[in-house]
């Protein structure tokens, strides 16, 4: 799973450091990006990786200057995180310094609370009420 | 509806926490269970029920796990195992390897061989580890540095 961060090493503390997830693979490609994954004992086999938001053969530099900027107002809802207990997960992010723009509210399907990254991109926290 | 900040709750969720970010800032040292309960104002007893309810592990287990995170982590960056041991908080070498085996089924030195392994092949082949789309997206497959054998 690719989320498009605007600073390679920003992301790895956030993601480790906060989060908690732990870094996969580092590989250094050049002097402005490297392949970085990080993932889960809990999950193995899955990783995210955190892409450099850089001109590409995808992408021109323009079009850079659209993404970097959707990204930074937050456009992307990147992924669901679940946790089995959303009250003390969110009273451990807030004092990492995580971000929150929703605090954990009921919903129908369980817990939920949403969270950014350092970048921008958004993220739903939730413990999700058991399916029968 | 949203948790309202006076959620009584919310009080004890944040001595547990509390408990747990003591655990991860102070794993390296020699922290006794006594100490971890006061940093949360519970009783020993009363400390153990709720970390439990609340992380699914005892605060003992809790510990050896963030212990042997750490201990993945210096033994991936090349320290010695003795060195390794004691960092994360162990003072003698058979306990931290008999844990460390038990946790990643693999001895530290076995599991140091490895990570020394992937860590050469990710220098010498970069491109054996990443996606090939992704490295076409950046031109990285035109340039003659990188490879593809795995060695």
């Amino acid at each position: 799973m690719n989320i498009y961060v605007l600073d390679q090493d920003s992301a790895l503390d956030f993601y480790t450091n906060k989060l908690g997830l732990k870094v996969i693979i580092d590989a250094p490609m050049n002097e402005y990006a490297r392949w970085l994954t990080v993932g889960t004992a809990e999950q193995p086999g899955f990783e995210i990786n955190l892409t450099p938001v850089h001109e590409s053969i995808l992408h021109s530099q323009g079009t850079v200057e659209a993404l970097k900027d959707l990204v930074k107002k937050g456009t992307f809802g990147v992924g669901i995180f679940t946790c089995t207990d959303i009250m003390a997960t969110y009273e451990e992010l807030r004092s990492k310094g995580v971000e929150f723009i929703k605090p954990p509210t009921k919903e129908f399907y369980g817990t939920e609370a949403l969270f950014k990254d350092d970048s921008g991109n958004w993220f739903s926290l939730a413990q999700l009420t058991p399916v029968l | 509806m949203a948790y309202p900040q006076t959620y009584p709750k919310l009080y004890f969720y944040r001595r547990i926490v509390q408990a747990k970010l003591f655990i991860d800032h102070h794993f390296a040292e020699k922290i006794e269970l006594h100490a971890i309960a006061d940093e949360a104002f519970y009783s020993r007893f009363h400390f153990i029920r709720q970390f439990k309810n609340t992380y699914h592990q005892t605060p003992h287990q809790y510990l050896t796990n963030v212990r042997m995170q750490h201990a993945e982590k210096l033994l991936a960056e090349g320290l010695p195992v003795a060195v390794v041991c004691i960092a994360v908080g162990y003072e003698e070498l058979s306990s931290f390897s008999r844990l460390f085996k038990r946790k990643t089924s693999m001895n530290p030195s076995d599991f140091q061989d490895k990570q020394r392994v992937l860590q050469k092949q990710i220098a010498a082949a970069p491109l054996s580890v990443i996606p090939h789309c992704f490295a076409y997206q950046y031109g990285w497959l035109e340039k003659e540095q990188f490879q593809t054998n795995v060695l």
